[in-house]
């Protein structure tokens, strides 16, 4: 074991980690971040044309966590033996420098008001009762107003492309009209909308809702950012989600963060080190630094800093907690303890449009974050009284290109033959006029559904996995359903000949075969309070002040919108209370 | 390199004592340093990877190969013991420690212009300012007779100018503009433009050292690595004619303009040496760069010609290498073949496109290229490879369709040319690709 040392630590090559690293080695200090997965560059995993090879890609998992060595394992209810998540299906994980960031679709969105706050504008409204029983609602501690600037300086970094519809408190263009007031507009403009997008624009129009472009994280243009970092301009290829983007357009820390932060002789990054815990002194409230395990030399090396920041995916900070012991592990039968409490997913269905044949929808061309959106059922911004449910759903069509393979997994639809001529003609049919809407919608956080170290599997290194209890519940479920159903005018204004509405069945468990998303949150959220909370509103643990945990594990319930946003604009808030308060004189930012 | 190394021997004792005599200021390293890199010293004596001006990197000579030496200040295996004298005699004159002529591959020629106070500079630099290396490059495999240096003395005497003749032609020169006088000395000496971008006689030597030598100087020279250094003239359609001064200044400290991107050779001289200089400089050699008038007459203008654009954007891809055009290029390089400013260079208009000679453009095919990242323009930008994607008779197709669209109207390339022309390896090869 050899030890060497740095300023501060930040475990985890992906956005959250990026930004932390780029705004310590601007505040002066030494930073070494670890990344277990390779380097990763777009000269090679996006090289063209052999980077857009679905197969290779999408289908085999190029740029996503490797599962041999470490996993989650997974069951719907306590009582029940979880198992361990082999293949990858459900949600995919990063691996690599760039981590999730560097597979992504791009949509980048600014958290709703409301959503910061749910619970007490639950309360406010509704009244205490409104809250189902076992679902702990919580507020993030932290408001729209206080983010804003972060906001702003994600979008900037990213080379964000949307509308706006406020800024300053005066309505300026197109945009959401459920937006809040930006201080700034999108760096770059809207991308333009592919043809379903188009439709799904006039229809929702026309069914008397409130579309807008989707904020996309992909350049409408050719951009640069303020490190000087630049992108391209996306063309549409499709191949976003699971892919480098070979047009250097889609946002990536490696795009748009690392190519500045490589030269910086303060950084260092370390690949092939996986973190095997985060080392406490005796007293267990001070984080002395890191133990990683070289998977080259296969030998465990030790790091020493002040300051240690997790930037891991969302359940990989989560088990970093509980593997090192930083705060108490939560407990479901009491209700107690803060890490793994408040485990949080996403709703996420699909509803299909058939169209005459004589509207083609070119479903291959797309882009990740681009498309059209309503907001009329997401968040606060309808009245859920007749309803008796919390949470929301945005609705949009995210045409993000769909690739031969998945098309014919898609099929024909439900009524289609499974084979044979009239699946390929269905087949053919639906790849060539139909339309995908989605309900992308918030999750909950329950008593019962929880992250704790498994009691049976073990990863390679000898580390019990971590363990998700999960399964849909009820409010979510009816949440699902009625946003949905508001679906069926659109489908009506569009001509649609045929539609299929998705939704949630309830009874239906949540079944990790099918891909829903890669949208994890919570685990050790940030909030007011350290008994329902793992870390403050500055993402720094409540027990051990000198490790702030960056990520979507800090969300206390899973939002309508698409985490990377917030997370990034988190990761810019936490960074710039670090560097203005904490570095100054290092110890917890909040006081209870 | 026997030679040097027991020269080396004999002479250590006294230089390493006066080595130790004068404490330079730092000043004075930083402007050593400045003219290094305004020579692009590194280009020939750092390997990447390597500490750097430890020299390695290879010449293949048609008698041999020639490997650069050490120039760090290490006394054994590097230039620590040579006198100021000695230095500025190989620097301006090719003359070694020793007496022996240097290969011309130093750019002696060039660099004979460059003032005493720089040569000073220079080497209070490679003194104080590199870190002594005690490595020695592979020894030369060029083998007697051929290895004989004094045919390389009648060389110098024959075509390299002494320091005072440099000066006179350089220097001394009268300009309308100071500027002009300055960029005149960057590009004519330390910048040494020609060695790649001036033709060569059958003897090696560059046909013209200055601009005052005639219009063949910096009309463009012959291949490198499959890297066909185009024309730094005015000419409209294969030089810099339609570049402004702002374009050639973004090029060189970010190697990407509006115009077109660095790649190949010229990458490495962005990377090493124009980045580091000052506006000021790169203004002036922009300045000089655009006095140099067309050499070729009549001078066709370029104009942009929509037939193409207007072709694909219809769908229509019946022209020849048009499809290979439009499923592999058209992507970063667009339809209208405008690409997209300082990100993905244009096609349209390049001069590098409608160039006679066809070899960067068949290199750029196979081997893909990089736009290199500075400390001014941080993200690196990669041309992939094509050669395991494309037959030679598609690269030949699209290299045609490329060389005759929107009004570039250059010659066809043939298939023959492309064989010919193939690089041996295919890829980047060792290359170390941009991590963004």
């Amino acid at each position: 074991m050899t030890t060497k040392n740095a300023d501060a630590i930040v475990v985890g090559a992906g956005w959250a980690g990026s930004i932390l690293a780029k705004e310590l080695t601007e505040a002066g200090l030494k930073v070494v971040m670890l990344e277990r997965g390779p380097d990763r560059a777009t000269a090679v995993e996006g090289a063209y044309p052999d980077s857009i090879d679905e197969l290779r890609g999408a289908i085999r998992h190029r740029l996503f966590q490797d599962l041999s060595r470490t996993t989650v394992t997974i069951r719907n209810k306590i009582g029940q033996t979880a198992l361990p998540y082999r293949q990858l299906s459900a949600f995919l994980p990063g691996e690599g420098v760039g981590g999730a960031g560097l597979h992504w679709s791009g949509v980048h969105f600014r958290a709703a008001p409301d959503d910061l706050a749910l619970r007490s504008n639950v309360i406010a409204r509704y009244g205490q009762k409104f809250i189902p029983e076992g679902m702990n609602l919580q507020d993030y501690g932290v408001t729209y107003d206080e983010l804003e600037p972060f906001f702003d300086k994600a979008e900037k970094v990213f080379g964000t492309s949307g509308e706006a519809y406020k800024i300053n408190g005066k309505v300026v263009g197109n945009g959401n009209v459920f937006a809040p007031s930006r201080s700034d507009d999108f760096p770059l403009p809207p991308l333009k909308d592919v043809y379903t997008a188009n439709l799904f624009r006039k229809a929702a129009s026309d069914a008397g809702y409130h579309p807008y472009s989707l904020p996309a994280a992909n350049a409408s243009r050719q951009y640069t950012n303020p490190y000087g970092a630049q992108m391209g301009p996306c063309n549409f290829c499709g191949y976003c989600s699971g892919y480098d983007c070979y047009m250097y357009s889609k946002a990536s820390p490696n795009v748009n963060i690392l190519p500045v932060l490589r030269k910086d002789p303060n950084f260092t990054l370390i690949t092939r080190a996986h973190v095997m815990r985060v080392d406490l002194d005796s007293t267990k409230t001070r984080a002395t630094g890191v133990t990683y395990l070289d998977l080259d030399s296969n030998k465990e090396v030790t790091i020493t800093a002040d300051l240690v920041v997790l930037g891991a995916f969302q359940f990989h900070n989560v088990h970093l907690m509980l593997l090192s012991g930083i705060g108490k592990p939560y407990d479901a039968q009491k209700n107690e303890g803060v890490v793994g409490r408040n485990f949080v997913y996403q709703t996420i269905t699909t509803s299909r449009a058939w169209l005459p044949e004589n509207q083609f929808t070119n479903q291959f061309i797309g882009t990740g974050g681009g498309g059209v959106a309503i907001d009329d059922f997401n968040s606060m911004n309808f009245d859920h009284g007749p309803h008796g449910f919390v949470g929301g759903s945005p609705v949009w069509v995210n045409q993000a290109g769909v690739k031969p393979i998945a098309a014919s997994t898609i099929g024909g639809g439900k009524d289609a033959p499974r084979w044979g001529a009239g699946y390929k003609k269905a087949l053919v049919n639906t790849y060539r006029h139909a339309m995908a809407i989605d309900a992308h919608g918030s999750n909950m956080a329950y008593r019962d559904v929880f992250l704790d170290l498994d009691p049976t599997w073990k990863n390679t290194y000898g580390q019990p996995l971590l363990r998700m209890t999960f399964d849909w519940q009820d409010n979510d479920i009816r949440m699902n359903r009625y946003v949905v159903s508001q679906i069926e005018p659109i489908m009506k204004a569009l001509g649609a000949t045929k539609y299929e509405l998705g939704m949630l069945e309830p009874g239906k468990p949540f079944d990790t075969r099918l891909y829903q998303t890669t949208h994890l949150g919570g685990g050790a959220v940030m909030g007011d309070d350290p008994n329902t909370s793992a870390i403050n509103r500055y993402l720094q643990s409540w027990d051990v002040p000198n490790v702030f945990v960056i990520g979507s594990n800090a969300f206390p319930q899973g939002m309508g919108y698409n985490p990377t946003g917030m997370v990034a604009a988190l990761a810019y808030w936490s960074a710039h209370h670090i560097r203005t308060t904490y570095l100054k004189s290092p110890g917890p930012l909040v006081r209870v | 390199m026997r030679g040097i190394r027991f020269a080396l021997c004999l002479a250590v004792f006294p230089l390493v004592a006066s080595a130790h005599a004068a404490t330079p200021s730092e000043d004075l390293i930083r402007q050593g340093e400045y003219v290094a890199r305004a020579a692009d010293c590194a280009a020939c004596h750092s390997v990447r990877g390597q500490p750097p001006f430890s020299g390695g990197v290879p010449f293949d000579l048609p008698m041999g190969r020639i490997y650069s030496p050490n120039i760090t200040p290490d006394p054994d295996h590097g230039i620590g013991s040579d006198t100021e004298e000695q230095f500025a005699r190989a620097i301006r004159e090719g003359v070694r420690k020793d007496g022996a002529s240097m290969y011309p591959a130093m750019p002696f020629p060039s660099y004979a212009r460059l003032t005493d106070a720089d040569v000073h500079a220079l080497f209070v630099y490679f003194r104080y300012g590199v870190k002594p290396v005690a490595t020695t490059p592979p020894a030369s495999t060029i083998v007697w007779p051929l290895s004989m240096r004094w045919p390389l003395t009648m060389w110098r005497g024959m075509f390299a100018p002494t320091p005072r003749q440099a000066a006179a032609k350089t220097t001394q020169r009268s300009f309308p503009d100071p500027v002009l006088a300055r960029g005149a000395y960057l590009v004519e000496g330390a910048g040494h433009c020609g060695a790649c971008h001036t033709p060569r006689a059958l003897s090696l030597q560059e046909k013209a050292l200055t601009a005052a030598d005639g219009d063949l100087y910096l009309s463009g020279g012959g291949s490198v690595d499959g890297w066909h250094p185009p024309s730094l003239r005015q000419e409209n359609r294969t030089g810099l004619g339609r570049w402004s001064e702002d374009d050639i200044v973004a090029f060189l400290r970010g190697a990407r303009a509006s115009e077109g991107s660095a790649f190949g050779g010229m990458a490495d001289a962005v990377q090493h040496g124009t980045q580091y200089l000052t506006d000021d400089d790169l203004h002036a050699i922009a300045r000089y760069l655009r006095s140099l008038p067309a050499r070729k007459t009549p001078d066709l203008v370029w104009k942009y010609d929509p037939t193409t654009e207007t072709a694909l954007r219809r769908g229509d891809v019946s022209a020849r290498g048009a499809r290979v055009y439009v499923d592999h290029c058209a992507a970063c390089h667009r339809d209208d073949g405008r690409g997209y400013p300082a990100v993905f260079p244009p096609l349209a208009g390049n001069p590098v496109v409608m160039d006679e000679q066809p070899d960067s453009l068949i290199t750029l095919l196979f081997k893909g290229a990089i736009v290199p990242a500075s400390h001014n323009a941080p993200s690196a930008f990669v041309m992939p490879p094509f050669a395991h994607v494309l037959s030679e008779q598609q690269m030949a197709d699209v290299l045609s369709f490329i060389r005759g669209a929107w009004g570039n109207d250059a010659a066809a390339v043939d298939v023959e040319v492309v064989r010919k022309l193939t690089p041996k390896e295919s890829g980047a090869g060792g290359v170390k690709m941009p991590l963004n």
